[in-house]
């Protein structure tokens, strides 16, 4: 009872901090910017820990935070293995390999009037399609192995990527392209110099979706049949030993995983995009 | 018109390209099944047809390729073959099948119909939850300047983060809590699958409610502000309005995330539904099976999409947006 107390009070104290915070006079600078959310966050994981000792939750329902860090210190090795296979193998070879083949089929899309009318229809109802329903098949044909998620991966992030790649691609003015003209460019000059470097927004727009989709289809192809390895296996295995804690552990790995790659892709759009107002502020 | 003709082609040339793409996925077991006949293969021994490449059996045995469309189960099954499973697992097993709508009065548990609704009223209550948590959670982050700075940055965290990795362990813990003993049957199997599709359609319609809630400009709400009009009064007349645009945007994102989630979520439970169907076809090696699930979860995403956007030009309409 008195954990759950407790609770409660760390629940006003933060709120009350952050309501402070957040109309007080500093409420623009750009530490509360950051200290009000970690706050909130300290807050909810406090409370959770609070809440689910003083109630005496079962850790077969929902572990408290302190053992869901020890067991992610104790298994680093394990989920290392995991986050390699699902990650690295999974997820990042089928987003380069469909990042490859979106960019080459945008720019032959773009290139020919006939296939942009046919197939960018066909590729925004894709795009809308449960794709990740393609992974028990891709399972039968690719095996177990990470060759499987890769190629999941790749259908998922194939259409999103196209659609926005092409409309990037057609985001230069006529008094651009006939500067480029008068520089006597062709086509592919064009293309590298001034086409592609213009649709990177667009582009970004489409690979910061696709990142997240990437990892989805990685995990939920890792359900249909893996190897003894990878986060989707430990998640789905763990579930069925009731180790809740692994199940959290595995989980924070692939949010981890998640920021961070979504993180790595804004700092690269900066530094390729600098001269677009989005990014200039 | 001028989008028909180029839009049929691609169509057609995908099928064409599944039909071709059936010879070399399915040429082992074909000139397996044609030897059995009694049909002489090139080479002859089966271990050396194991390591052979597909392409190179196809070209050495052009002549005992006829049955690659028609397989019992093919690795990839031909276009019709999943057409004819289609038809077969709604009209076929509802109408003219033992335990149809026709001759039972119930529908059949083994129709992609009963299974194609088992997903949908788990898509749409937890489409139904998560757009209301969504609207509700815009609404107190617009109201309130502490509420803003506290959840809005980790909602947007949380977009990077493949939420539907929780899925198998929302399913087990909710199934544990044993809700069966409090709420009534139908609804205490639907809450674990719709829990998950809540959760995925709630992100994106929070981000585009937010947004559509801050769309009146400064004049709009100085107007107001004369009126004397008072924050609920703004919160009613001017950006509750003002936002349904965007609220309709992120709904037809979110009924698709939704139809995802409801489809995973039913991966590990196997009482009925498109995911658990796919799943069923995985373990006993039904190809056509699988693939008549992804067409019919497909069709269904499809109509879904569809519905909302008719109910939102029929919406914007009745507002007087010119859309």
């Amino acid at each position: 009872m008195m954990l759950v107390i407790a609770a409660l009070l760390i629940w006003a104290v933060g709120w009350g901090l952050n309501i402070w915070l957040a109309n007080g006079v500093y409420s623009k600078s750009g530490l509360t910017q950051i200290a009000v959310p970690v706050i909130f966050g300290g807050t909810i994981i406090a409370m959770w820990e609070l809440l689910v000792r003083g109630l005496e939750v079962p850790g077969v329902i929902l572990p408290p935070p302190s053992a869901i860090a020890s067991a992610f210190a104790s298994s680093l090795p394990i989920l290392w293995g995991d986050f390699v296979q699902t990650i690295v193998k999974g997820a990042l070879s089928g987003f380069a390999i469909g990042l490859a083949a979106a960019l080459g089929t945008a720019v032959l899309v773009d290139r020919y009037d006939f296939l942009k009318r046919g197939l960018l229809p066909v590729g925004n109802f894709m795009a809308a399609l449960p794709i990740v329903g393609i992974a028990p098949i891709f399972v039968m044909w690719f095996g177990f192995g990470w060759q499987s998620k890769a190629a999941v991966v790749v259908a998922m992030v194939f259409f999103p990527i196209l659609v926005n790649a092409v409309a990037g691609l057609q985001d230069t003015t006529a008094m651009q392209r006939d500067l480029m003209r008068t520089f006597g460019a062709r086509y592919w000059n064009t293309l590298f110099k001034l086409r592609l470097p213009a649709a990177l927004p667009f582009i970004f727009n489409g690979l910061k979706i696709a990142i997240t989709l990437s990892l989805v289809g990685a995990i939920v192809a890792e359900f249909f049949g893996s190897p003894t390895q990878g986060l989707g296996f430990r998640i789905s295995t763990s579930v069925g030993q009731l180790a809740l804690d692994m199940v959290w552990s595995a989980i924070l790995v692939a949010a981890l995983a998640g920021s961070l790659l979504y993180g790595v892709l804004v700092l690269i759009e900066r530094r390729l995009t600098f001269w677009h107002p989005s990014q200039r502020g | 018109m001028r989008r028909l003709v180029p839009v049929l082609t691609v169509v057609l040339a995908i099928f064409a390209i599944w039909y071709v793409a059936c010879v070399p996925m399915n040429v082992r077991e074909v000139l397996t099944q044609a030897e059995r006949a009694g049909a002489e293969i090139v080479p002859a021994a089966a271990a050396e047809r194991r390591d052979a490449g597909a392409l190179g059996l196809v070209l050495r045995n052009t002549a005992h390729l006829g049955a690659s469309w028609s397989m019992e189960r093919a690795k990839l099954p031909a276009p019709h073959q999943v057409a004819v499973e289609l038809w077969d697992s709604t009209v076929g097993e509802e109408v003219y099948g033992r335990r149809g709508i026709v001759r039972s009065g119930t529908l059949s548990n083994r129709s992609l119909i009963y299974h194609g609704g088992v997903t949908l009223s788990a898509t749409l209550f937890g489409f139904l939850i998560g757009t209301a948590a969504g609207v509700l959670l815009a609404i107190g982050i617009v109201q309130s300047r502490t509420m803003e700075m506290s959840v809005m940055p980790w909602a947007i965290v949380s977009q990077t983060i493949p939420i539907i990795a929780l899925a198998p362990m929302i399913i087990v813990v909710l199934y544990s809590l044993g809700l069966d003993r409090f709420l009534p049957e139908g609804i205490a199997g639907l809450l674990p699958k719709a829990v998950i599709s809540a959760y995925l359609s709630f992100f994106p319609v929070l981000v585009g409610m937010v947004k559509g809630l801050r769309s009146p400009d400064q004049m709009q709400l100085d107007l107001m502000q004369t009126y004397n009009a008072s924050r609920g009064e703004v919160m009613r007349k001017l950006r509750l309005p003002a936002s349904v645009p965007y609220l309709f945007a992120s709904l037809k994102v979110g009924i698709a995330a939704s139809l995802v989630g409801a489809i995973v979520g039913e991966l590990p439970v196997q009482r009925g539904g498109l995911g658990a169907r796919m799943l069923a076809g995985t373990y006993y090696g039904q190809t056509t099976q699988i693939w008549a699930a992804l067409i019919a979860a497909a069709l269904l995403a499809a109509l879904l999409v569809f519905a909302m956007g008719w109910i939102e030009r029929r919406t914007l309409r009745s507002m007087g947006v010119q859309a």
